[in-house]
């Protein structure tokens, strides 16, 4: 009689082991199997994975300096002859790297430097492990140079690390924002709903390009400046990436209240709400990982119009400051380079492959994802 | 039977939910109220069985809700165990949460189809009991689970993987994790095949006399509500008609409805089927956004008077019966 309670727990941590064996097949799991059989979306998923990993290392590949300029090369065209030159100044043959050659070339700060981070010593390992894998060799300028005789090449890399962390970065921030305002929004209904909306609309109605050029003006007063590096805060572009996020949220709200309202009338909801679940868990445990497919698609979405809205800020002169790169700035200078007298095609191309390219790339990505994820498609 | 108390587990009194709604043009609307229960009352002892039924849309699941507190409740009183519970928020209802649970109509529908089973059953361990760590939880869920049937290793599998038997399963794990007295069962199995509708049933029977579970059955099924029941109530516009023990309403029905309700009842066997005589009610149900002056069902009762529409009838208790059998309607006498 007594034995039995201790057998009973034994008998279960037995079965709680075999249990751990046993995994159920999750729906997410279920749409990986799905997207794997789409192949544009994985032929865009391994592409997006390649550029990611190549913007991540930039400074591993035998690129040119970013930021070494050359008078005597200005607009030269793509060459491939030689393919590769033992022309890097920033390493001496022994391997050693000049710290302040780099910090001018490439615009990583050194050790020594008080506002060198984290990021800072990342790179800095990373070129040094460049220099003992490549030594001196770097790759000739493939495609052209541009009006300071600065490689293109070097610069799309560098560009890409910009370009895809303010679409990754004010994606994730809109995602945030839009998903809690919406589904809150939603799951509380009637008159808090109706106001929550109304002030979508009001700030729907903002012609945000203005909200934009006011806060970046601000932002690039010297007083202002010297306030937020107080805050640690060196780069206008980190301001930026929550801006836009914080603009480009109204529509991931709208979208995830319309779906919220519908989700909300789901008996488990009920359940949830019978076994005592509070509001907040309602919202964030049962409502939004069932949202988590229209989530994804739209934010594979609005990665590529925060992309080309920091390219279209760039144009105007408004996006990354100057030695900074992203591959707006690049097609910027690229269209002003063109002239009458002669046409520099490769600074206007290359550029805008990239953005293209990737733009594209995640779109296929997006449509694939809503494929494999819409559960009223499955077995079609 | 043994009564672990005289106080009854549940006592509803006069419970009313009203949905406003408005209709009509932009400029001329229309405001009016669906009346979707109107004044229900009934008690309940702890391991009692009471069985509500009614044709769709007479406010049986509306009633389950509203004790719940899942709809706000227009009009009257809830009693839990002694205490008024009705309207209350959230907050305030949850410790009440753990004495009465729900099961829910669909079993498709129930269960959020992005947690495992063993977080569907984990999840009120989680809010009544956070002390408990993560092992003590999962073997606490496998306990559930092998109590209701099911085998303990799929703690880790999807609601999808299971059929609709199972799933109704989890979904009484689910209800039993709290520990409830109480469990109001909507339609449990009326979306479930014949054949695993009696294997539900008999396990919320098990379940019964091995927790001393109080149900509140709502079903379409009469024969299925006999089956469970003690007490068996019969739902019409919002109200309740007729309740009685089950055999007694079954064996010597007084309300029109009720005998109607019952004769559409098929037999089993096709001598007496051929034979037998049904009552076959004209009309439709009326609309519950109206207010009738006298008894909600004289449109359609074969036996209607001229006093059916002047006031409305109450529910009294038929003559010695000793007050168990209580019927709403002036003739229930005849």
């Amino acid at each position: 009689m007594t034995d039995a309670p201790v057998t009973a727990a034994e008998k279960y941590a037995r079965l709680l082991a075999e249990a751990q064996q046993v995994r159920g097949t999750s729906l997410g799991r279920d749409a990986w199997r799905r997207l794997k059989r789409n192949r544009a979306a994985m032929i865009a998923l391994g592409y997006l994975f390649l550029i990611g990993i190549g913007a991540l290392f930039t400074p591993l590949w035998p690129l040119q300096a970013p930021r070494m300029v050359r008078s005597d090369r200005a607009f030269a065209a793509p060459q491939f002859q030689p393919a590769f030159t033992q022309t890097t100044t920033w390493i001496d043959d022994s391997g050693a790297i000049d710290d302040d050659a780099v910090s001018a070339a490439f615009g990583i700060r050194a050790a020594d430097d008080p506002k060198s981070g984290w990021f800072d010593a990342f790179n800095r390992q990373l070129l040094r492990l460049r220099g003992a894998i490549f030594g001196r060799w770097e790759a000739a300028s493939w495609c052209g140079c541009d009006m300071l005789g600065r490689d293109l090449l070097a610069r799309l890399f560098w560009g890409a690390r910009i370009s895809l962390v303010v679409g990754l970065v004010a994606g994730l921030v809109s995602l945030v924002i839009g998903v809690s305002y919406g589904a809150t929004s939603g799951y509380l209904g009637g008159t808090v709903d109706s106001l929550m909306m109304r002030f979508v609309d009001v700030l729907y109605s903002i012609p945000f390009i203005f909200v934009v050029i006011l806060l970046i003006t601000v932002l690039d007063d010297p007083e202002v400046k010297a306030g937020l590096s107080s805050w640690g805060i060196e780069n206008r572009i980190t301001i930026f990436f929550f801006v836009v996020g914080a603009i480009y949220w109204l529509t991931m709200a709208r979208v995830v209240r319309g779906q919220v309202l519908s989700l909300k009338q789901e008996q488990f909801v009920e359940a949830a709400r019978t076994i005592g679940c509070n509001r907040r868990r309602i919202i964030f445990l049962h409502l939004v990982p069932n949202l988590l497919s229209i989530i994804i698609v739209y934010l594979t979405l609005t990665i590529p119009r925060v992309m080309l809205f920091e390219a279209f800020l760039s144009f105007l002169g408004l996006g990354v400051e100057a030695p900074d790169v992203s591959w707006g700035v690049l097609a910027n200078e690229g269209t002003q380079s063109i002239t009458a007298v002669h046409i520099d095609w490769w600074l206007v191309v290359y550029p805008g492959l990239a953005l293209g390219s990737t733009l594209f790339a995640l779109n296929f990505l997006g449509d694939g994802l809503r494929d494999a994820l819409d559960p009223r498609l499955k077995n079609r | 039977m043994i009564k672990a108390s005289d106080a009854p587990l549940l006592e509803v009194r006069d419970l009313k939910v009203h949905f406003p709604f408005r209709r009509g043009s932009l400029f001329r609307p229309e405001h009016g109220f669906i009346r979707a229960v109107d004044g229900v009352s009934f008690s309940l002892r702890e391991g009692e069985t009471l069985g509500l039924v009614g044709e769709s849309g007479c406010g049986k699941s509306t009633t389950a809700r509203a004790v719940l507190n899942l709809i706000p409740p227009t009009f009257g009183e809830v009693c839990l165990e002694g205490e008024p519970i009705a309207g209350l928020s959230d907050t305030a209802m949850l410790p009440h949460r753990q004495t009465m649970q729900m099961i829910f109509q669909d079993p498709f529908a129930s269960l959020n189809p992005r947690m495992t089973v063993g977080r569907i059953v984990g999840e009120p361990l989680k809010i009544f009991r956070p002390g408990m760590d993560r092992e003590g939880r999962a073997v606490e869920v496998m306990r559930l689970l092998d109590m209701v049937g099911l085998n303990p290793r799929f703690l880790n599998r999807y609601p999808h993987e299971f059929s609709g038997g199972q799933r109704q399963r989890i979904g009484i794990a689910r209800a039993l994790a709290v520990g409830p007295k109480l469990i109001f069962c909507d339609e449990p199995v009326s979306a479930l095949d014949v054949s695993i509708q009696a294997q539900i049933v008999n396990l919320l029977e098990d379940l019964q006399t091995q927790l001393k579970l109080a149900y509140v059955f709502i079903a379409h099924d009469l024969s299925l509500v006999r089956h469970i029941s003690d007490m068996v109530g019969v739902m019409y516009l919002g109200r309740i008609v007729e309740i009685a023990p089950a055999d007694e309403l079954y064996r010597n029905p007084r309300h029109p409805y009720t005998k109607a309700l019952l004769s559409a009842v098929p037999v089993a066997d096709p001598q007496i089927e051929r034979t037998r005589q049904r009552i076959v009610l004209t009309g439709d149900v009326p609309s519950p956004d109206r207010v009738y002056p006298g008894c909600p069902f004289a449109d359609r009762c074969p036996q209607v008077r001229d006093e059916c529409r002047k006031s409305p009838p109450k529910l009294e208790g038929i003559a010695g019966t000793a007050d168990v059998h209580q019927a709403a309607c002036f003739f229930a006498r005849d």
